[in-house]
């Protein structure tokens, strides 16, 4: 691998550039009409015009990227995270023009994007999935019989529904039956299509997940990230190690999460996210990212391992450098992601030009952004701006380290999420690590409430 | 007659229809109440309705489909009924 297009932007764009640099590889940035002075087309040795600001247009283009590829020289394409890194017609496509595609083939993006297929491999793998009816039950009396192998609480879901609809949670027998007809009913009028399945209903769920590498043959684990604070299903802080699951569960699940690995002979970085009960300590697989993720350096901190560089040198042919025994997590280490969003208006998107800028340094403090005066934040992609990422020898000593580091932050311009991050910090409950993937969703309706 | 100005809540991309397979929300000489969309700005992956604001008839587009437009820009002139 000599010369890596980066089918990307902003600073998953940057990152890229940066490991491939430390690499000796060199890059090519592609870059639409809005982003001719964005700071990846600004870094990369050469760039090419990928067309119009809307994402459809330019980012989104398979064919365009891959031409670019091809014309500008390249051998090889990283997808980045978003975009085009989960469209296995897309891998396809860099592999037919004779480039390396950084990631796994598009098979296994295909196999691992299918939801159905993913439990299936999960299942042969050995590894739990949540309980629940692998179809539709015919009614009432069998909803009852499935809920006793499943275990109440148990969830009603609509087949045919989506987005939160025909959905009900039942605690017991009597209860499932007196919902079953009303959901079936209220399904049926909705979709069309009354059946119902049943699945198990996590009360407290943490979002637990494993990072792994693999060569297609060997898989290790990078230990585990925990996701749990989120709003309207967006990330907004990551930590590793998890702080909600014990020795016990990480053991098991990080196998599981090899195992899964090696079932599909996966080939570079990818994720396995789980859900983890906290009130039983149960662990079910939910899917897997075939791709490198926004909250990748947390793993890289405590563990001293490039992802960006190891999916790299996977890419080129290179054999898994890392046996399991190489690996191992030192301290405690925490993400926190700052958007162009403002916070007192609900979360407005806010796109406009940076005035000023002043990011977070010092000892074990890492900011990833494309972030710099006279920049200008852009309504055409998303408003993740920058990623302040602090490491302790132990969690307490990451988040006084955190307060330091997002206090340091200035963005003039535009609003961004910074206040609301430090708000977080002096929340007792974030401290000690008592939330699930509801908790930022119910404090913030409780704020607004306050006011 | 008096003339109103719908204008786009926030800076982002200007879309006179809901999407691409669609016709414009609405066109010159068409009765509009205040409710009504008649355009939709996209920014940073989230969508936000422009309504008429005002009972009256739709005169023109002020602002390209796919255009960028800051907040307070007039994107639909209406003539206000009475």
């Amino acid at each position: 691998m000599k010369r890596l297009l980066i089918a990307n932007r902003g600073e998953i764009a940057v990152r890229i550039i940066r490991a491939a640099r430390d690499l000796g590889i060199e890059t090519v940035a592609v870059a639409s009409e809005a982003d001719t002075e964005a700071a990846h087309a600004l870094l990369a040795d050469d760039v090419v015009p990928i067309g119009p600001g809307p994402a459809s247009k330019s980012y989104l283009v398979e064919d365009a990227v891959v031409a670019a590829a091809r014309d500008s020289g390249a051998d090889a394409v990283h997808p980045g995270y978003g975009f085009l890194s989960e469209r296995a017609s897309f891998a396809a496509a860099v592999a037919d023009a004779g480039l390396t595609f950084v990631g796994p083939d598009a098979a296994t993006i295909e196999r691992m994007g299918d939801k159905v297929a993913a439990r299936e491999v999960a299942r042969a793998a050995g590894v739990p999935t949540v309980p629940g009816t692998p179809g539709g039950v015919a009614g009432a009396d069998e909803a009852v019989a499935a809920a006793r192998e499943v275990g109440y609480p148990v969830m009603l879901k609509a087949a045919a529904g989506g987005g939160g609809r025909g959905i009900r949670v039942v605690h017991d027998e009597a209860a499932l039956r007196t919902a079953f007809g009303q959901a079936s009913n209220e399904a049926l009028k909705a979709f069309g299509d009354g059946t119902m399945y049943l699945e198990r209903f996590i009360r407290r769920a943490r979002h637990v997940e494993v990072q792994v590498l693999g060569d297609g043959t060997d898989a290790v684990h990078l230990f585990e990230r925990e996701c749990s604070l989120q709003r309207r299903r967006q990330k907004v802080v990551e930590e590793a190690p998890s702080p909600g699951i014990g020795e016990a569960v990480r053991a098991e699940m990080t196998a599981a999460a090899v195992r899964l690995c090696e079932q599909v002979g996966y080939r570079s970085a990818g994720t396995c996210e789980f859900l983890v009960d906290d009130e039983t300590g149960e662990f079910f697989f939910i899917e897997m990212n075939t791709r490198i993720q926004v909250e990748h350096p947390v793993t890289e901190w405590i563990t001293g391992i490039d992802l960006v560089a190891e999916q790299l040198r996977i890419a080129a042919g290179e054999p898994l450098g890392l046996r399991q025994s190489d690996v191992a997590a030192r301290g405690h280490a925490v993400e926190f992601r700052v958007c162009a969003e403002d916070p007192a208006r609900g979360f407005m998107p806010a796109p406009g030009r940076i005035d000023h800028v002043q990011l977070p340094s010092g000892p074990w403090v890492r900011t990833d952004t494309w972030l710099a005066p006279n920049s200008r934040v852009s309504p055409y992609y998303d408003s993740l701006v920058a990623k302040v990422i602090v490491w302790g020898n132990d969690r307490a000593t990451a988040l006084a380290r955190s307060r330091r580091a997002l206090d340091e932050l200035v963005v003039d311009g535009v609003p961004t999420t910074t206040s609301l991050l430090i708000e977080l910090l002096d929340q007792p409950w974030f401290a000690e690590a008592a939330f699930d993937t509801g908790t930022l969703e119910r404090w913030l309706a409780d704020r607004a409430g306050e006011r | 007659m008096a003339r109103h100005e719908a204008v786009s809540p926030i800076p982002g991309v200007f879309y006179r229809k809901p999407d691409p397979a669609s016709p414009d929300f609405v066109k010159p000489g068409q009765q509009v109440t205040a409710t009504d969309q008649v355009g939709l700005v996209e920014v940073m992956k989230s969508f936000h309705p422009v309504e008429a604001g005002v009972d009256g008839t739709v005169v023109e587009y002020l602002a390209g489909h796919e255009a960028e437009v800051d907040a307070g820009e007039p994107v639909v002139a209406i003539e206000v009924d009475g």
